[in-house]
């Protein structure tokens, strides 16, 4: 990717920002990016216009960050010497999404709702409502993509719709050449474990059976909770190979495959997800396939996975080997659960069974490591209400 | 609420699932996971919503019963107790 589209601001110059602000969105050949800040401040400059293309690298905004001085230092700080917010490289696929499910809507509520300029203008222009459409930006801000979503629903059923950003053919050429690349330079070796799930599978059964649909949790949620605290006991898979060397991750952020309608993929980021509980993650999650399927990705959860988690699904296959994604060195892939003859005891009985495999990089891990991973993976899973 | 309007919100759901598919082209008595080709983070998503807007309890082991369309809309009018028209 050398170049986006900057089709949205979501702040202006004054306005103050905190670290993880979404300021912007920029539209690439991998979809709809958020662009997020990481200093807190004050927005002193907006550099690139709506609607220009810029390459990557280039300098969004300016802010004012605020310094830390010794105390009786005047409190106006001095302009910031760094142009923050620059425009990242995702080394990751990303896919195209479905349009997500709209929040109902408050006419009262939504004529008092900010809007941005840029969904101000193609509303005037397409002669749409802004009372009738719910914003999704900060504090209910109604942005250019909530707007280009109205339109989309005025459309006849029988089109098919497809979220703003979303390019399949790009989304694929994207996709081509990072397989193709970790075909290429990653040296992966294979392996696979089956593991009795039948304790996991009956603890989510029982709690489920007390919570409402919003708050259960699919077997996705101990399955990446278990990856992770694999992963930070086992750094060898836990990183990222650049320049001839490895570099283990200080923290544990699994990137989670999502499959998205129309043939697309990708494989955004559950931070720290070794440090959250179970129920913060499955809800996590829950937004994450949400926003990834609605074009909505943010570009710190494109950079930052350290290792990646695959599945299929109940749909799926029993085995299926994933391809890293460079420059991580390992990916974990989840079959479908199946009931198997089990010898359990010395007896024989069903079990519920899932063939978790490991594609690891042979430059900087080695089979016995991998298995002792696996095993570890398998441990885990062995005692659901302990992740 | 009828089994027109129940059959409407269900539809309204799968539409915001699966925007792309035409549910007029579905067979109602088909399994919707294979009709129309979604996951059990769907069909979770599918379930909060009927829950979200109709109040309607769905446990866990009645998930069988709603992966049809003319099975969701039936297991919903019982559980709601509307009359058919």
């Amino acid at each position: 990717m050398e170049a986006g589209t900057l089709v949205e601001w979501l702040v202006k110059p004054g306005d103050r920002v905190k670290r993880g602000d979404i300021v912007a969105v920029v539209e690439t050949q991998k979809g709809a990016i958020e662009i997020e800040i990481f200093e807190a401040g004050k927005i002193e400059q907006l550099l690139v216009g709506v609607d220009t293309k810029v390459p990557v690298g280039t300098p969004l905004a300016r802010i004012q960050t605020e310094l830390e001085g010794p105390p009786g230092a005047v409190a106006a700080a001095p302009p910031s010497a760094a142009p923050a917010v620059p425009l990242a490289t995702p080394p990751l696929v990303r896919a195209p999404v479905a349009p997500p499910s709209p929040p109902p809507v408050a006419p009262g509520a939504a004529a008092r709702a900010r809007v941005s300029p840029a969904a101000r203008r193609l509303a005037e222009a397409r002669e749409i409502d802004l009372s009738t459409v719910s914003g999704s930006g900060p504090a209910g801000t109604i942005v250019y993509a909530d707007v280009e979503r109205s339109l989309g629903e005025a459309v006849a059923p029988t089109e098919k719709k497809r979220a703003p950003g979303l390019d399949l053919d790009a989304m694929r050429s994207a996709i081509a050449a990072a397989m193709a690349r970790s075909k290429r330079e990653i040296p992966h070796y294979y392996l696979a474990h089956e593991v009795d799930v039948t304790a996991c599978e009956q603890w989510l059964t029982r709690t489920n059976a007390a919570r409402p649909p919003a708050d259960r949790l699919l077997i996705g949620a101990p399955a990446i909770k278990a990856v992770a605290l694999a992963a930070h006991r086992f750094p060898a898979f836990n990183g990222f190979y650049l320049d001839g060397k490895f570099e283990p991750a200080t923290a544990v952020h699994v990137g989670v495959a999502i499959a998205i309608r129309g043939g697309g993929l990708a494989a955004p980021a559950l931070h720290e997800a070794d440090q959250i509980s179970i129920d913060e993650l499955m809800m996590r999650m829950r937004d994450l396939v949400q926003r990834t399927r609605a074009g909505r990705i943010r570009s710190s959860e494109i950079s930052d996975p350290t290792i990646t988690v695959t599945s299929l699904g109940e749909r799926g296959v029993e085995t299926l080997y994933g391809i890293i994604y460079p420059p991580q060195v390992a990916i974990v892939g989840i079959g479908k659960i199946v009931t198997r003859p089990w010898v359990i005891d010395g007896a024989i009985g069903p079990r519920s069974v899932v063939t978790i495999t490991l594609s690891a990089d042979h430059r900087v891990s080695d089979g016995h490591a991998g298995a002792l991973f696996l095993a570890e993976i398998g441990r885990l899973l062995q005692e659901p209400d302990k992740l | 609420m009828n089994d027109i309007d129940i059959r409407k919100m269900v539809q309204e759901e799968l539409n915001n699932i699966a925007p792309e598919v035409d549910l007029a082209t579905i067979d109602p008595a088909s399994d919707l996971r294979e009709a129309i080709d979604i996951d059990s983070m769907d069909f979770l998503n599918f379930i909060t919503a009927i829950h979200h807007r109709l109040g309607v309890e769905i446990p866990e082991l009645d998930y069988p019963k709603l992966v049809t369309l003319d099975g969701a809309v039936a297991y919903i009018a019982a559980k709601l107790g509307t009359s058919k028209t």
